[in-house]
């Protein structure tokens, strides 16, 4: 770990102001010192945010929710009206990582946190991601982790958050305070860039920039389902993970919300998938025709080429699930 | 930097850099190395004490970011003369072999039972808007952050499973 | 006073059968358990010493190549940092299990891609670990071999067997199995990463490090340094686990002492996970080919079983993974074949049941194939067999109980409900299958002495510098002797771990209990005979219990007995009784699992092993020894895989987020029998090893009971469920 300056920051303000003068912020630090022990991150100056006011959860005059960036991952999966309203959001939090690991983690932090392909975390390995320009090793390397979807020549690397795939498939969106206090707004799938040539610019944040919450829209109807298939049974990052809202009605889909998580640099949704499916009756057929949008790019790299039929097979195993039965 | 940190109830002003974590802190600087280093990176648990009563890994936090906090080491929550009802059911059950994750283990199941008690759900749980029950599973995915390589695990879920159904 | 014994003849007194304390046997609470509770156990990086240093080792990043210098002005310039090392003393890799010397050594030579060749030391670790990462390193790389396949294999002489005609028996027989299996490297993974602090006083070394074979320990760190062996002290009372990664002296015990030496201060050097992964012993990957030749009634007529695994060069290590094929089965006609390829990754050595962890869970899971190909049940295939002497050398075996661990594991797991047609039962997306394995593992009595001492006050002192690994070497010393002299257990205390002791066997090859408890048997045997003379009585005839003695028809406090101690050194060196006939352990697993019909997921529902070793010491600790040799089994079955970069070797998933120990809600609540044997061949105490039984095997059960739910026989280790997946 480098020597750096440590300043705790007492409001979002001070925070984005100091962030903006090249400070990293650190609120759970559960990646963050993980990784700067390595030194694949090396930041000189620490502003802490944890004594910011950002932990609170509120309803929305939509009838949503509005979560601050420093609720812990546990505070929001064993929060009442979020496990009422937004089931799919716990089930895909208490999915991820360990009790220790989200009484510290934050929702802000879980959205940002960086890939764990084996490279990037080894400095003394090519990795694009960690230094521009040095190469991918991911690529004819081991490869078991990684993308088959949204990759580039530069870099296969996933997003690693399972509780990111939940919003994304329920269509949260960020609010960002910048380092002049100014605010926006982001849907959470324009928060993440692709990796294209520049796989080290990760989210469309700008120097500064503080996620000060995170917005839920109302709750949907239907029936959530966070499915992920992963090497352990608890404690081991997803290979596929299927995020759904389904709703059926007189035999009919009507409601369809899909994200996925393992396969993709970031949290993957594609709305194709889900026009696709309303309003048609619920078949393996379907299913195979819903797997054949989201794979039709699909590209393994080797180690990683079963993720091609495990998606499939887990998107119409959790679409079965979810339109099964006689309570729809 | 300076660091007034309250663990187990006692005040230790620490003289640090502002690169140490709370874990090494503990174990180099003020001799309570009761909490182990297994893996320094929050993937085995055997850093786990409590902050505010609850579980987290002490090797991925910084000590500077802890004044003000009720930090609760292995060293607070019982003694060779006086062991917590865990501790003591780690002994009756041999919930460990080598010891090294044990400290991290107890202190990590002292803390979970907490949370089943405040009803929190968990990867197991079916029904997330439910509160429940702590069979076995459940006991067994809420531990699942403590790693065990002598793999006590069986043991480990009779000694939680003996001090929850003393305690409920 | 020494009490000796070479073990050349049976000992069929049965003593412990015989004494009254009632401690032997029994699931008596580990004596070091409060303090493990507690965290007041002192493992090698507590207890630090005031002014100790902390030293981080670097890496060498490429496979091969010749470090030529550090740069250490890149280094000595960063706040605080004290040193920056290399040299000819640094060790290319720990010392093999016993080795007694010191292995490779000098950083200069760079064999594999991880190796700790440099270190660097601070006044603190936030400084050293930094400037470790800073350090930089002149290296000419060179090209290294890394795949086996690629670099080719030895095959020595002295490790191929044969006898019969295999190629006969195999085209003569009515089922003829010839399938070949590949099984990953493995890392132990003990929970505490290995650690060193050495401290100088003059001459004389003191060691506190996390090692597991003390007496070899002094030898090799002494012969690294080049001085005396008297002049070290290595002090390791609590280890945080072993499984072998442990048995020899290591690269940062070396570097911290020469660091210390230096700077004439206390230095520590602990490995970071990282470095345990690339710097500590591998278990070879193997790539394992088992022939089953078997007459129609299912009578195998031949065995073949050829390994190809690697390691270093000039590592005489190799996997012994053939090492219970000559004696499991019967089968006139047999092939044994062993080769080994030299390769630039991490070294290979020791991890929990060298040779019959991988070895017996492929011949297991061959036995399997046999089972289904014939459509005998596999623990009648297994019954049937059985030889009733070692069907290699001839030899009578001590005692043989696989046939007991088999039809008791059979008859309690319920094995009569499985249904031997694979892929026939379903609940849900559940694919539910049975499977079973036959558990082996060869015993070994091991050179131990122990020092008892009866105290004037009636209790006893106990000291030797053998370890406890976690295997409950203090717990069964204290009963061992409180048995033996009459005492209530908190009567005796253990001392371990300090070379200063009597030099115990070590931890390792599950010999430790019996030779240890063995060299404290002896001499509170004599102490027993010393007690007899003071009362002129014969030493059979006393009764000792609750620190009183019973000799015809008197009772006298034993306290009252003497007045000085009474001091003796145990001894114990194995004899003919290791080469008379073949001694064994053996057991039977059985598990179910539920295998995921969309996902491929394998979940282990229940698990059941039975294991005779002799007389169980301690239930409750045995039983945890087993507990942890059949999770190792799942996590061999399911998880476990170093993966090795194709490119460079070096081990890509060197951590545990990535290498994949099985979890707690991995293992559901295993099941373990222990059945009543006494082996008179094996000790007076007639026990035998029980720390490695229990992985033997294990693993073949798993995915013998994967290819029952599904039709999936996977034949390259770990089952994970992309490999199950592609048969569904």
């Amino acid at each position: 770990m480098r020597p750096f300056d440590y300043t705790r920051a007492q409001d979002s303000a001070e925070a984005a102001r100091i962030a903006g003068q090249g400070a990293t912020f650190i609120a759970g630090g559960t990646n963050l010192l993980d990784l700067m022990k390595l030194e694949v991150m090396t930041p000189d100056h620490l502003v802490d945010i944890t004594h910011l006011d950002l932990n609170e959860i509120t309803q929305t005059e939509a009838g949503g929710l509005r979560i601050g960036a420093l609720v812990t991952n546990s505070d929001l999966a064993a929060d009442m009206a979020v496990r009422r309203g937004w089931p799919l959001l716990p089930k895909a939090l208490l999915s991820g990582a360990t009790g220790q690991l989200r009484n510290k983690a934050t929702t802000g932090g879980n959205l940002l946190q960086r890939t764990r392909c084996y490279y990037f975390y080894d400095p003394d390995m090519p990795c694009n991601k960690r230094e521009p320009g040095s190469g991918c090793a991911a690529m004819g390397g081991m490869n078991r982790l990684h993308a088959i979807l949204g990759a580039s020549d530069a870099c296969i690397a996933t997003h690693p958050s399972d509780m990111a795939v939940a919003l994304r498939a329920l269509g949260a969106h960020v609010d960002l305070m910048a380092e002049d206090g100014s605010t926006r707004t982001l849907p959470l799938g324009d928060l993440y860039r692709l990796p294209g040539d520049t796989p080290e610019v990760e989210t469309n944040l700008k120097p500064g920039e503080l996620i000060t919450h995170v917005v839920l829209p109302a709750p949907v109807h239907g029936r959530q389902i966070y499915r992920k298939v992963r090497d352990r049974a608890s404690y081991a990052f997803a290979l596929v993970s299927v995020a759904a809202v389904i709703d059926v009605e007189s035999g009919v889909i009507s409601q369809a919300k899909l994200a996925f998580g393992g396969i993709a640099p970031m949290p993957w949704r594609m709305t194709e998938i889900e026009d696709f499916l309303i309003g048609k009756a619920p078949s393996e057929d379907l299913w195979e025709e819903a797997a054949d949008l989201l794979l039709s790019d699909a590209r393994g790299q080797g180690s990683n080429d079963f993720k091609i039929p495990l998606a499939r097979r887990t998107l119409a195993a959790v679409l079965n699930e979810a339109t099964r039965g006689d309570d729809q | 930097m300076q660091t007034k940190l309250t663990i187990n109830g006692n005040e230790h002003d620490l003289e640090h850099d502002t690169r140490t974590t709370l874990l090494d802190a503990l174990r180099n600087h003020l001799g309570l190395s009761g909490t182990k280093k297994g893996c320094d990176h929050g993937q085995c648990g055997a850093c786990t004490i409590l902050i505010n009563g609850r579980r987290i890994n002490a090797c991925l936090t910084l000590a500077c970011m802890h004044d003000g906090d009720e930090i609760t080491t292995i060293e607070g929550i019982g003694t060779p003369d006086n062991l917590s009802p865990m501790q003591a059911a780690f002994v009756q059950h041999d919930g460990f072999q080598c010891g090294y994750c044990t400290p991290g283990q107890i202190c990590s199941a002292t803390a979970m039972l907490e949370e089943a008690r405040m009803g929190w759900p968990s990867h197991v749980t079916d029904d997330v808007t439910s509160a429940p029950d702590l069979t076995d599973t459940e006991i067994s995915e809420r531990m699942s952050g403590n790693l065990c390589r002598c793999s006590a695990y069986p043991n480990i879920v009779d000694a939680i499973r003996q001090v929850s159904e003393k305690t409920t | 006073m020494t009490a000796h014994l070479k073990m050349d003849k049976p000992d069929t007194r049965n003593r412990l059968d015989h004494t009254a304390q009632g401690l032997i046997g029994a699931g008596m609470d580990r004596p070091d358990g409060k303090a493990k509770v507690t965290g007041t156990a002192a493992y090698a990086f507590e207890d630090q010493p005031e002014g100790m240093a902390h030293g981080v080792l670097v890496r060498a990043n490429v496979a091969k190549g010749r470090l030529n210098d550090i740069d250490r002005d890149s280094v000595l310039r960063l706040p605080g940092v004290l040193a920056a090392m290399c040299g000819p003393r640094f060790l290319r890799n720990p010392a093999q299990g016993g080795a007694n010397e010191a292995p490779v050594q000098g950083s200069e030579g760079i064999a594999y891609l991880g190796q700790p060749v440099a270190l660097v030391v601070a006044e603190t670790f936030e400084q050293a670990r930094h400037a470790a990462h800073m350090l930089t390193l002149q290296i000419d790389a060179q090209e290294g071999q890394t795949d086996p396949d690629i670099a080719g294999y030895e095959s020595p002489d002295a490790k191929q067997a044969q006898q019969g005609d295999l190629d006969r028996a195999m085209k003569d027989a009515a089922t003829a199995i010839d399938v070949t299996y590949t099984t990953p490297s493995h890392n132990s993974a003990a929970m505490e990463p290995h650690a060193a602090i050495a401290e100088w006083d003059q001459d004389m070394l003191t060691l506190r490090g996390s090692y597991q074979m003390l007496k070899y320990n002094r030898n090799e760190l002494a012969d690294a340094l080049g001085i005396d062996p008297k002049c070290v002290r290595i002090l390791a009372p609590y280890v945080g686990g072993g499984f072998g990664s442990k048995l020899g002296i290591a690269p940062e015990a070396v570097a911290a002492a020469l660091a210390a030496h230096e700077l004439n201060r206390p230095v520590g050097v602990a490995l970071t996970r990282q470095q345990v992964f690339e710097g500590t012993m591998r278990r070879s990957e193997s790539r394992q080919r088992v022939r089953l030749a078997a007459d129609a009634s299912g009578k195998l007529q031949g065995i073949g079983h050829d390994a190809y695994i690697s390691n270093l060069t000039d590592e005489v290590f190799s996997e012994p993974v053939t090492q219970a094929t000559p004696f499991i089965y019967a089968g006139e006609n047999r092939v044994i074949g062993h080769h080994i390829a030299r390769v630039n990754r991490t070294c290979a050595g020791s991890v929990r049941a060298p040779g019959e962890s991988i070895g017996v869970t492929v011949l297991e899971n061959a036995m399997d194939e046999l089972a289904h190909q014939t459509g005998i049940d596999p623990v009648e295939l297994r019954l049937m067999n059985i030889p009733d002497k070692n069907p290699t050398s001839g030899l009578p075996f001590s005692s043989h109980t696989l046939a007991e661990a088999l039809t008791t594991g059979r008859d309690r797991f319920g094995w009569d409900q499985r249904n031997p047609q694979p892929g026939s039962t379903r609940k849900g997306d559940w694919l539910i299958g049975m499977g079973m394995a036959s558990a082996v593992r060869v015993n070994i009595l091991s050179e131990a002495r122990v020092r008892v001492t009866l105290m004037p006050d009636g209790t006893a002192r106990v000291q030797t510098d053998m370890t406890d690994i976690g295997t409950g070497t203090y717990a069964i010393l204290t009963q061992i002797c409180a048995e033996m002299l009459g005492l209530p257990e908190t009567d005796v205390s253990v001392s371990l771990g300090d070379t200063d002791h009597p030099p115990g066997p070590g931890s390792g090859g599950s010999w430790g209990a019996s030779s240890v408890g063995t060299a404290a048997f002896l001499a509170c045997e004599k102490i027993r005979r010393e007690l007899a003379k003071k009362v002129d009585a014969d030493e059979a005839d006393l009764t000792l219990k609750d620190g009183m003695v019973s000799y015809a028809n008197r009772q006298v406090r034993l306290a009252d007995m003497i007045d000085e101690e009474i001091e003796i050194e145990g001894h114990v060196e194995p004899g003919d009784t290791s080469d008379d006939v073949t001694q064994s352990t053996y057991g039977a697993h059985f598990a179910e699992v539920a295998v995921n019909a969309v996902t491929g997921e394998t979940r282990v529902q229940r698990m059941l092993g039975v294991f005779a070793a002799g007389r169980i010491l301690n239930h409750k600790t045995a039983r945890s020894q087993c507990l942890g040799g059949m999770t190792f089994g799942l996590g061999m079955a399911l998880t476990e895989e170093l993966m090795h970069d194709p490119r460079d070797g070096h081990i890509v998933n060197r951590d545990l987020a990535e290498y994949h120990l099985p979890v707690n809600l991995d293992v559901p609540q295993l099941d373990v029998v222990l059945l009543d044997e006494r082996d008179a061949y094996a000790n007076p105490l007639q026990s035998k090893g029980i720390g490695e039984l229990g992985i033997c095997g294990a693993a073949a059960a798993i995915t013998n009971a994967i290819f029952n739910a599904t039709g999936v026989r996977v034949r390259d280790y770990p089952a994970t469920l992309d490999k199950v997946l592609a048969g569904l």
